[in-house]
């Protein structure tokens, strides 16, 4: 994929160089819920950075910020070293945005919807070219009200791209869709992201922001609790596996001892939630076998035994107690 | 941005064109609506032509008599069909041929039949020699400009007006901002004053067709003159719609959802539905309201059509419906911009 050359509009040199998006000490309080509280952040040019975090944890408002649609109470923003009070009309022609909820004119086409947003921008890519991207092809000609819930996501994803954005903002950009239009999606991201694009999304699947970026952030309670490469996070688990399993009768809960667990060498810890004890684990095939006499030596049977690769989910349980899934 | 099907206004003006022509409820109410109405008030109003009073009588002599009268058509029977005929309504009076002069037989609580009466005697009397004492002459009024709906299709053309920029405006407006549109259009480089310009552009050229059509069916159909000059009566129209639109746009600067902004628009409409003179002059209620009747935008608006088509009264005598017209125009639509809710 080739992008036009962008014009040599004359910008301060800053602007073509260092991070794409910087963000220190923002802070911002709806009626007496904080959303976002005191986050600091650079998102690289060129990088797919994720959000990732539980309903409620602030990322949506983060990124609205992002975006100039929210004033934050307190902190700077800068977009490719502009900031929203001196280059709001710049910075509107250099970014693209999806919204969470948007939703198009059920009676317009693919392309007259296109052709709208189009208008906005001074410089930008063909409708053809954009519809191409987000492969639309099929449908262009096709009203909104007949499109299926990942075709319309889809075309918001190519409203965002039409003015060929310097930065594309994304949230939660899969939300209520199905597996199939799921990954469908995730190739159209992964296809931007290796033409280059600095992207920035926000998710609660665990599984998107691990699949998609480069960086991600994890965010509780409008804070970041964990920030690098996916790998990096759950390396920082402690094992690559997580080994779960679970004591029949209830009496026998009391009597694990997690002393004994954590002692076992290859284990680097423990939790437990809802009965379900959880092992980061470092090498499966010499664990387990240990796993198993030590829960003998105790005078347990587990009834429930499993293993699977860390995941950032695992991430998030280690640093919350709780699970992205159950908010 | 070189061509002009590529302006962003021209992208936006053609969008909402788009989006009206796709709502066939809203071409109903804006193009059909105002005409049905029309017909079916210049069916109920029309003017028909002087009933004929059916009687009877008793002799040949005394029908040949009543029938000289243009108001009566007579029949000749005998007295026991006659009573007969009127007890089951079908004639109104019967002439009863006597000795020495006629009796007349009705019910005098009947109007019509009390009217049968008085005709049925002139006439008698006319033809067994009676003179007019004085001479009269009748001069009867069928004249154009002074039927009922020459006077309800300005009212009519006023309320269509009020409808089709309220709605135009409110309803569109707060669907968009209800479906995150409005929020998604302002995360674009979009010029936010060209998104209700567009309104208004669509709102213009949806006039000319409104009006034409409207008008254009009355003048055929019904003959309704135009005695003022035509070009004033578009300004007044274009006036009429853009301090309604005005108005349409305070209404939905802030509702957030189409429900809210539907009671919002009916509570501002349904005052000047009633007290604005569409159907019956708006000077007929008490005195103690009239100042807030005439300051009402529809009221200035009916005031100014009637004037313009049927008394011919130029611009500067329509000072006044303009003023408060003007006003609806400026002080809506500034409180607006500064309290519109873009997200």
């Amino acid at each position: 994929m080739t992008r036009p050359s962008l014009d040599p509009s004359p910008l301060p040199k800053d602007a073509l160089n260092g991070p794409a998006l910087s963000l220190s000490g923002l802070r911002k309080a709806f009626a007496d819920v904080v959303a976002v509280d005191g986050i600091d952040l650079d998102v690289q040019r060129g990088e797919c950075f994720g959000l990732l975090g539980p309903n409620g944890a602030g990322k949506t408002t983060t990124i609205e910020i992002c975006e100039g649609l929210t004033i934050p109470d307190a902190g700077i923003v800068s977009l490719l070293g502009l900031s929203w009070q001196t280059s709001a009309a710049d910075l509107r022609q250099r970014i693209g945005v999806q919204l969470q909820e948007t939703q198009f004119p059920e009676k317009l086409t693919i392309e007259e919807i296109l052709r709208l947003f189009r208008s906005f921008f001074q410089r930008g890519i063909s409708i053809e070219e954009t519809i191409r991207m987000a492969q639309l092809e099929e449908k262009r000609r096709a009203r909104v009200g007949t499109l299926s819930g990942g075709q319309k996501q889809r075309l918001a994803m190519a409203c965002a791209l039409v003015g060929d954005p310097d930065l594309l903002f994304l949230d939660e950009p899969t939300t209520g869709l199905d597996p199939q239009a799921r990954r469908h999606l995730w190739d159209l991201v992964d296809q931007l992201r290796s033409a280059g694009r600095t992207i920035i999304l926000t998710t609660h699947y665990m599984d998107e922001a691990e699949h998609l970026c480069d960086r991600v952030a994890i965010m509780d309670h409008g804070k970041i609790i964990a920030l690098g490469t996916p790998q990096q996070l759950i390396a920082s688990v402690g094992g690559d596996h997580v080994v779960e399993f679970a004591i029949g009768a209830d009496p026998g809960k009391d009597m694990v001892d997690a002393r004994l667990l954590t002692a076992i060498p290859g284990v680097r810890a423990h939790r437990v939630d809802a009965g379900l004890h959880q092992l980061s684990v470092v090498e499966l095939h010499t664990t387990v076998p240990r796993i198993f006499s030590t829960l003998a030596e105790m005078g347990l049977k587990p009834s429930e035994f499993r293993t699977h690769s860390a995941t950032l989910e695992d991430v998030f349980v280690g640093l919350t107690g709780r699970n992205l899934r159950d908010e | 941005m070189s061509s002009l099907s590529e302006s962003s206004l021209y992208q936006l003006t053609s969008t909402r064109f788009r989006l009206f022509l796709r709502e066939p409820e809203a071409l109903f109410w804006v193009f059909v609506f105002p005409i049905l109405l029309a017909v079916g008030l210049g069916i109920a109003f029309r003017n028909r032509p002087a009933d004929v009073l059916a009687v009877g009588a008793t002799s040949s002599q005394l029908t040949n008599a009543l029938s000289g009268d243009k108001g009566l058509t007579a029949a000749t029977m005998n007295q026991a069909e006659g009573t007969y005929e009127l007890a089951t309504g079908r004639i109104l009076l019967l002439a009863i041929q006597g000795a020495g002069g006629v009796a007349y037989k009705y019910d005098d609580t009947n109007p019509d039949a009390r009217l049968a009466g008085l005709l049925a005697d002139r006439a008698i009397q006319r033809s067994a020699g009676q003179k007019e004492a004085l001479h009269s002459s009748n001069d009867l009024v069928h004249e154009t400009g002074a039927r009922y709906i020459d006077f309800v299709v300005p009212g009519l053309l006023g309320m269509n007006l009020m409808g089709s920029a309220i709605w135009g405006l409110g309803f569109s407006i707060v669907e968009a901002r209800q479906k995150k549109l409005l929020k998604r259009f302002v995360a674009s480089p979009m010029p936010r004053w060209q998104y209700l310009a567009s309104f208004l552009l669509t709102r213009l050229v949806l006039l000319v067709i409104e009006v034409l059509a409207f008008l254009g069916f009355s003048k055929l159909v019904f003959g309704v003159p135009f005695r003022g000059s035509l070009w004033q009566l578009g300004l007044l129209c274009v006036l009429t719609s853009l301090s309604l639109s005005s108005l349409g746009l305070l209404i939905a600067s802030r509702a957030k959802t189409t429900e809210a902004v539907s009671g919002l628009m009916n509570l501002a409409m349904l005052p000047m539905w009633i007290l604005s003179g569409i159907f019956f002059s708006a000077t007929r209620f008490p005195k103690l309201i009239q100042p807030i009747v005439q300051a009402l935008p529809l009221t200035a608006a009916i005031a100014a059509l009637r004037g313009n088509m049927l008394q011919g009264m130029n611009l500067s005598q329509l000072g006044a419906p303009m003023a408060v017209l003007a006003a609806w125009l400026v002080v809506p639509f500034v409180i607006s911009l500064r309290i519109f809710r873009w997200r």
